[in-house]
């Protein structure tokens, strides 16, 4: 993977002069000053242009609970919040997402480490085997909920249908979604 | 991945003036515009799309993004997310295809990213385009050859094909757009235009590396699809390997107005099929005026097959095409309206 070798990787180092909030990139190859708000937290890095959301957050930023499936957009593993809505990280750029809250597995839990009640869930119902995709689905799943497609286990399936799983923990991911449903809404 | 300069547009006149490189409709032009990214990353990260400049739209998103359901008909923006245009209420009730197309595609996080504009201009799954390693890809490389003549081309088309390309279009959405005679609105250098939807796609004829009429520079900001009697009684009908986030194998958009028992006008988009979005007009033809039974769904479907050509792996296309075009017939047929007997 190229781009996440292309490491310029650094939190607040300054890039190129610059205005703020300009993007500084004037050639091929150079680098950009990249401002991402990542779970509440505002970070400035000096990137590589081609880096992706799932790369600044993995190799830069060292927050390595956004997990890289497939890096195709077609597995759901590096799924994060941006602007409230589920996406897949792997094919948004960093540059992209400036000016955009960005929610990840990191952010999910309190402060005195309370988990999410999705994460709650999943270890309840033993919604994961391996666990590789896990951080994925709760992201997905905690959407999924807030969309209103949670409805019914026929919902949950289709909603849920871009997040893979090779262990099969399907079953009791579904389980582990209608638990945290009811504490979600209350 | 190979790099590139990265430019956000601020504005739309701003967005096309930056895009004066984006080609006549090249598939693999020096600048690209970007939106939901979903075909573009991907794309450029398996190096087949290789751009040296990438125009963020992002900021156009606002303005550009709304769905309006009046008397008129349909105006879809093309920057509202396919996410966004599959729940609408008005599109639901008064263009359940539209709806359905978006809803039976992709996944809820793709969904949230691609724009409407940039998914009726996503790229052909066939795997050897998508696979930069494959010498032979008139699509990538004109003038290289088709490795998928004599390869495993169980997923490619059976319409619109000729020797140099057997490429699939891949989308749903277009599938619908097709069928209900969208019109598609521009934005470009010389200033906003209107071109029908169903001459957005180019025919293939021998040219697999022009896939649009799109000028330099120009953007999709939105389409519009005329009212009928028949686009409330109408349907996506998906038939894929996996009951979800699959391409279709096969598709059928059907719209139907019924005078009894009778065809009064009727609307058909194949997906699955063909080289660009599909409409079946012998079918429709065939249907227009007849009463709507499984004998004349048969005919119809039979005729919007007749110009199929198969290259081995996808010799089970033809017939699973007719299959699904009669099955979406009769289910038309059968809805029923709240308020209504059956």
């Amino acid at each position: 993977m190229i781009a996440s070798c292309a490491a310029f990787a650094t939190v607040g180092v300054p890039a190129l002069a610059a205005a703020a909030g300009e993007d500084p990139q004037r050639a091929p190859g150079d680098p950009m000053r990249v401002t991402l708000n990542v779970n509440g937290t505002s970070q400035d890095l000096s990137l590589d242009v081609r880096v992706t959301v799932l790369d600044a957050l993995r190799e830069h930023l060292h927050l390595t609970g956004t997990k890289k499936g497939c890096d195709q957009g077609q597995c759901g593993a590096c799924t994060v919040l941006i602007g409230g809505q589920r996406v897949l990280s792997c094919l948004t750029l960093a540059a992209a997402a400036q000016g955009k809250p960005i929610d990840t597995i990191e952010g999910l839990a309190g402060a005195s480490g309370t988990l999410h009640p999705m994460q709650q869930a999943f270890i309840d119902q033993d919604g994961f085997q391996c666990g590789y995709c896990t951080p994925g689905q709760i992201m997905s799943a905690i959407a999924c909920v807030r969309e209103g497609h949670a409805t019914t286990d026929a919902d949950i399936q289709e909603y849920m249908s871009g997040n893979l799983c090779r262990c099969a923990a399907y079953p009791n991911i579904v389980a582990a979604i209608k638990q945290a449903r009811e504490l979600m809404h209350g | 991945m190979r790099t590139f300069t990265f430019e956000r547009a601020e504005s739309l006149p701003h967005a096309v003036r930056l895009g004066e490189r984006t080609g006549q409709g090249q598939v693999n032009a020096a600048a690209q515009f970007l939106a939901g990214g979903t075909t573009l990353i991907d794309l450029m990260k398996l190096d087949v799309l290789t751009p040296t400049r990438v125009i963020d739209l992002d900021r156009l998103r606002a303005g550009n993004d709304s769905i309006e359901v009046a008397a008129a008909g349909l105006r879809l923006g093309a920057f509202a997310t396919m996410s966004s245009a599959a729940v609408h209420r008005g599109v639901l009730e008064a263009y359940p295809v539209i709806a359905q197309s978006l809803q039976l595609a992709a996944s809820a996080q793709l969904r949230n990213m691609a724009t409407l504009g940039g998914n009726v201009l996503q790229k052909t799954r066939c795997t050897y385009y998508r696979d930069a390693s494959w010498g032979a890809c008139n699509k990538r490389t004109p003038g290289s050859g088709c490795a998928a003549l004599q390869g495993v081309n169980r997923n490619h088309a059976i319409l619109g094909v000729d020797d140099t390309c057997i490429s699939q279009y891949p989308g749903d959405f277009a599938v619908a757009l097709v069928a209900l005679d969208a019109q598609v609105e521009l934005s470009g250098p010389e200033g906003p235009r209107r071109i029908p939807f169903v001459s957005l796609h180019t025919p293939l004829n021998r040219q697999p590396h022009i896939e649009t009429t799109l000028r330099p520079g120009e953007i999709i900001t939105a389409f519009s699809v005329p009212p009928g009697a028949w686009t409330r009684r109408s349907l996506y009908l998906k038939v894929r390997d996996r009951a979800s986030y699959e391409f279709a194998l096969s598709s059928a958009a059907v719209a139907l107005d019924l005078d009894g028992g009778r065809v009064r006008n009727v609307r058909i988009g194949l997906g699955g099929m063909a080289y660009r979005p599909w409409r079946a007009a012998e079918a429709e033809q065939a249907l227009t005026g007849q009463p709507l039974t499984e004998r004349h769904a048969e005919a119809a479907a039979a005729a919007a097959l007749e110009s199929a050509k198969t290259h081995g792996y996808n010799d089970y296309k033809p017939e699973l095409a007719r299959r699904t075009l009669v099955r979406a017939l009769l289910q038309a047929k059968s809805i029923t309206f709240s308020g209504e007997n059956a």
